[in-house]
């Protein structure tokens, strides 16, 4: 008797075992399920992260090959304003009452011949000038032979006349105001105008 | 009565010493015969003028009219002012009329010539009496009476000084004449007109650009200039107080503009062709025809005053140079051999003499050369003193105006006498001024 009391209380022991296990197991499987969606959450979550993170890195890669491009074209344009410039700065110089080319006008006119024939939509004025010695008028001239000697020898090299116009300034417009010879040997000099 | 006689004598013995030398009477008075009349001055005297109703006004009009007139009569270049604290007489006192006049108080202090004046303001007129005597033949010379308002003194005492000049030497000096210039304004060159002494400055162009180089029509009426306005040195032609005109403009550069005597035609620098070349043209600009024909630059012409000649640069040798072109026969001198640049030539009215720039030792300076002696040295005008250009003549050859750095503004006009004397600044405007011309005289509306 005892002994089948005591299976009975076993019995329920396991009973009310069964149905707190069961309980538990019914709460187990829900609560997965609230796991799983808050892993596929989480994991679109870290996907957008991540596909965040990537355009963002190709937003700066695209941003860096940008600068790097701009860098480029601006380095270029540097280049090509630099020439332009140095295109437009390096007078050509001559000997008093000269218009005659020297050596050193020579080899600056083949580089701004160059240029020209790498910037071929531009027009040039070729200005002829004198410094102040030497009398108004005649200066007018020779200005004017001095810008001569210049378009003709850039023509020989290649360059259409019909891009080159000339006009003398005689000693209208000097550089430098100065009285001295450094001064008179600057203002002595064929320039180049765009048009 | 022996006493009597020896004063007498030495009276006469005085007199004679004092009008041997230098003396105008020898000559008629329509010309000056000295070979060099800018170095042997006539002294003249200019005592001051009379008050003829005693008004204050009247004084002052005639102190500054005095003024005017020992400023004036500097421009004929063959006057001396007798200094007036020697004046032993007082015409405003004691009259100005001949009667009036002791002579030896004048030729007592070596006066040869006297002016006297007389001024009477009346109702907001001003009457001018002014008269020019000869102390030693005790001769009125010439005796003028101008009336106008208050603001005509100027020109009046000029007309006087235009009479002086022809009693004296035939010619009306410059007096009559117009100065054009070259002036810089807010850092562009135009071109100014203005009284024969630089008084009275108008504007003439207003370009705002570079203009440069005006040259006078022989009637006074036209004045041709080389500007930038079109962008390059082109010529424009135009009347001075109408709106008349044309432009030359053709391809390359239009320079150096010269109207020949007495006719409606220029020559002038052209650079069409590709070579700097002098062309005969119309007013209008239309081509009469080429006048040289050589490679190299051909500038700067000039005609001789009977317009049968032409001076102009070239560098044909080499160097900058001056020739002369007969346009009749076709003939072309050079005039110039010293130096290695000898430019802007300008012709004196008698067309015996060219003045022109040379340079020397990096000094730039106006020389002339003789041309009915042959070729001879070149006598040099201006020395050591700042670069000097731009030589013009007066009307009457007497003097010549130029442009000068002497006074460190970087070009101011100077005039001087053909001998190189007398050097002095002309006006005192703001800027550099360069290119001065003379106009031939004109007659005034009186």
């Amino acid at each position: 008797m005892n002994k089948k009391l005591g299976l009975h209380v076993l019995m329920a022991i396991l009973v009310a075992g069964l149905f707190l296990t069961a309980s538990c197991a019914k709460k187990t499987v829900v609560s997965d399920a609230t796991a799983i969606e808050d892993q596929t959450q989480a994991s679109a979550e870290a996907a957008a992260a991540e596909a965040a993170r990537k355009a963002e890195q190709e937003r700066i890669r695209q941003q860096e090959l940008q600068a790097e491009a701009d860098k480029k074209a601006a380095m270029e344009q540097a280049r090509a304003q630099a020439a332009q410039t140095r295109f437009l700065h390096q007078h050509i110089h001559f000997e008093f009452d000269s218009a005659q080319l020297t050596d050193t006008a020579r080899t600056l006119l083949r580089e701004k011949a160059a240029w020209l024939k790498a910037n071929t939509g531009h027009s040039i004025v070729i200005e002829g000038h004198c410094d102040e010695r030497g009398t108004t008028e005649y200066n007018l001239a020779l200005g004017e032979r001095r810008a001569g000697a210049v378009k003709q020898y850039l023509q020989d090299l290649g360059i259409g006349s019909f891009r080159m116009t000339t006009v003398s300034y005689g000693e209208e417009r000097p550089l430098d105001p100065g009285q001295n010879e450094a001064a008179y040997s600057k203002n002595r000099r064929a320039q180049f105008v765009l048009k | 009565m022996t006493r009597r006689f020896v004063v007498s004598a030495i009276m006469l013995l005085l007199m004679g010493l004092l009008m041997a030398p230098d003396r105008l009477t020898a000559a008629p008075y329509d010309t000056i015969q000295v070979s060099n009349p800018f170095l042997n001055k006539t002294p003249i005297a200019l005592p001051a003028f009379k008050a003829l109703t005693g008004s204050p006004a009247e004084s002052q009009i005639g102190a500054e009219a005095l003024e005017t007139l020992e400023n004036g009569l500097a421009f004929t270049g063959f006057l001396k002012q007798v200094n007036p604290a020697a004046f032993l007489a007082d015409p405003s006192n004691t009259g100005i009329q001949m009667s009036q006049i002791n002579f030896s108080d004048w030729t007592g202090i070596g006066a040869e010539l006297l002016i006297t004046g007389g001024v009477e303001e009346k109702d907001g007129r001003v009457k001018l009496a002014l008269r020019l005597f000869d102390t030693f033949n005790h001769q009125l010379l010439k005796g003028k009476v101008y009336t106008g308002p208050p603001d005509q003194v100027r020109r009046m005492i000029h007309l006087f000084c235009a009479e002086v000049s022809h009693a004296l030497t035939g010619k009306w000096g410059v007096f009559a004449s117009k100065l054009t210039f070259v002036s810089t304004v807010d850092g562009n060159k135009e071109i100014f007109v203005s009284d024969f002494d630089g008084h009275n400055p108008t504007r003439f162009t207003r370009h705002k650009s570079i203009s440069l180089s005006p040259a006078w029509s022989s009637d006074g009426q036209w004045l041709a200039y080389v500007s930038y306005a079109g962008g390059k040195p082109d010529i424009y032609i135009r009347h001075l107080e109408q709106k008349r005109g044309s432009v030359i403009k053709r391809d390359g550069m239009n320079i150096t503009p010269a109207w020949m005597p007495g006719q409606d035609t220029l020559a002038a620098a052209l650079s069409f062709s590709g070579n700097q070349e002098i062309y005969l043209l119309t007013r209008q600009g239309e081509m009469i025809k080429k006048i040289t024909s050589s490679w190299g630059i051909n500038v700067s012409p000039q005609f001789s005053p009977d317009g049968g000649k032409l001076a102009f640069v070239s560098n044909r040798s080499g160097t900058p140079q001056i020739y002369i072109k007969d346009l009749s026969s076709g003939e072309v001198d050079r005039v110039t051999f010293q130096g290695r640049y000898n430019t802007s030539p300008a012709w004196s009215p008698d067309g015996k003499k060219i003045a022109y720039v040379g340079i020397e030792k990096n000094r730039i300076d106006i020389y002339m050369v003789q041309l009915d002696k042959g070729p001879g040295m070149p006598v040099q005008l201006t020395r050591n003193q700042g670069d000097n250009e731009d030589p013009a003549w007066s009307p009457d050859g007497n003097l010549i105006v130029f442009t000068s750095t002497r006074d460190g503004r970087g070009g101011a006009v100077f005039v001087m006498t053909a001998a190189g004397t007398d050097q002095r600044r002309l006006m005192n405007m703001p800027g550099r001024q360069t290119q001065p011309r003379w106009s031939e005289p004109m007659t005034y509306k009186e």
